[in-house]
């Protein structure tokens, strides 16, 4: 009973807060739709036995990325208003396409009642062990026979974060920044000069 | 008895949602991209699903480099808003054709 209850809660909420997100009239608002949303797809994933994903989704989505979207949220300056501008004259054509992909998921859902198509079975290389938890399990596979993909994945970030801050960095002209190899090569007798003006007379350096 | 069905349904429904807000906030990329997010996040959900359902640990280790992915393009996609925001002062994606040159 629980378990219905809570899948009924959690998907619910996760639909709920999807359809929030992209019409909400603040994009702050958005974005804490967009957390709801993450939160509760994290709880159907750990109902469906996946606790590793679910808390990586939260880490990740709502650790991560929602924060790096309310940052650029509140940092851009944007008239919002004028951004809704389309949004009644979109409606229609975006209501049509998203009716015309909702019939196609029907009609394949109906497909699959009606017997479906034969896929196979895994081939048991990567079976849900029943004897060791989920993220020991997992580790075992990214550690083991995903490991190139694994270290693929952190290359992709690397090269992701490498491009976010090549991106946005600027140099500015207006301030000046200290040359730290340029005080350390310098010496005394080149930084410092005896002199012996006249009377009454300045120093040209 | 929750059994896959639900959890296409669900996944199918987020994802529809996700293409709709697309359409509907056409100038708005920071949106845009939020709705990119909850397509992804569909897919997972469909991932996972299925490799509980099949008893399949493959499809799990997918939705990490799913989710991998997933927060690249955030991070990427935002720093260049961020860049055309610095050049235009606007963030409206209509006039991104303009930037040849």
């Amino acid at each position: 009973m629980i378990q219905l209850i809570s899948f009924y809660l959690f998907a619910a909420l996760t639909i709920l807060s999807g359809a929030m997100t992209i019409t909400a009239r603040n994009p702050v608002h958005s974005v804490l739709w967009l957390i709801l949303a993450f939160f509760n797809a994290a709880g159907l994933m750990v109902l469906a036995g996946a606790e590793f994903i679910a808390m990586l989704l939260v880490i990740v989505y709502v650790g991560a990325v929602a924060v790096l979207f309310l940052f650029v949220v509140m940092m851009l300056n944007v008239d919002f208003a004028a951004m809704r501008a389309g949004f009644i004259k979109n409606f229609p054509l975006g209501l049509l396409l998203a009716l015309v992909l909702l019939a196609e998921i029907a009609i394949g859902l109906g497909a699959v009642g009606a017997g479906g198509i034969q896929l196979g079975t895994p081939d048991g290389s990567a079976a849900i062990p029943a004897d060791v938890s989920n993220i020991k399990a997992i580790g075992h596979l990214l550690y083991g026979k995903y490991l190139f993909l694994f270290e693929a994945a952190g290359v992709l970030l690397l090269v992701a974060m490498v491009g976010a801050i090549v991106l946005t960095h600027r140099k500015r002209g207006d301030v000046r920044g200290q040359n730290v190899s340029r005080q350390i090569a310098r010496r005394p007798d080149e930084a410092t000069v005896n002199m012996k003006p006249e009377v009454g007379q300045g120093v040209k350096l | 008895m929750i059994g896959i069905e639900h959890y296409v349904v669900v996944s199918s429904i987020l994802f529809v949602l996700g293409v709709l807000g697309i359409f509907l906030n056409r100038k708005n990329v920071i949106i845009i991209l939020m709705a990119i997010e909850l397509i992804l996040l569909a897919v997972n959900i469909n991932l996972v699903a299925f490799s509980s359902f099949l008893g399949d640990l493959t499809g799990q280790v997918f939705a990490m480099f799913v989710l991998t992915v997933a927060a690249g393009e955030a991070a990427v996609g935002l720093a260049i808003l961020v860049i055309y925001f610095r050049d235009r002062g606007t963030i409206a994606v209509e006039d991104v054709s303009q930037m040849k040159g």
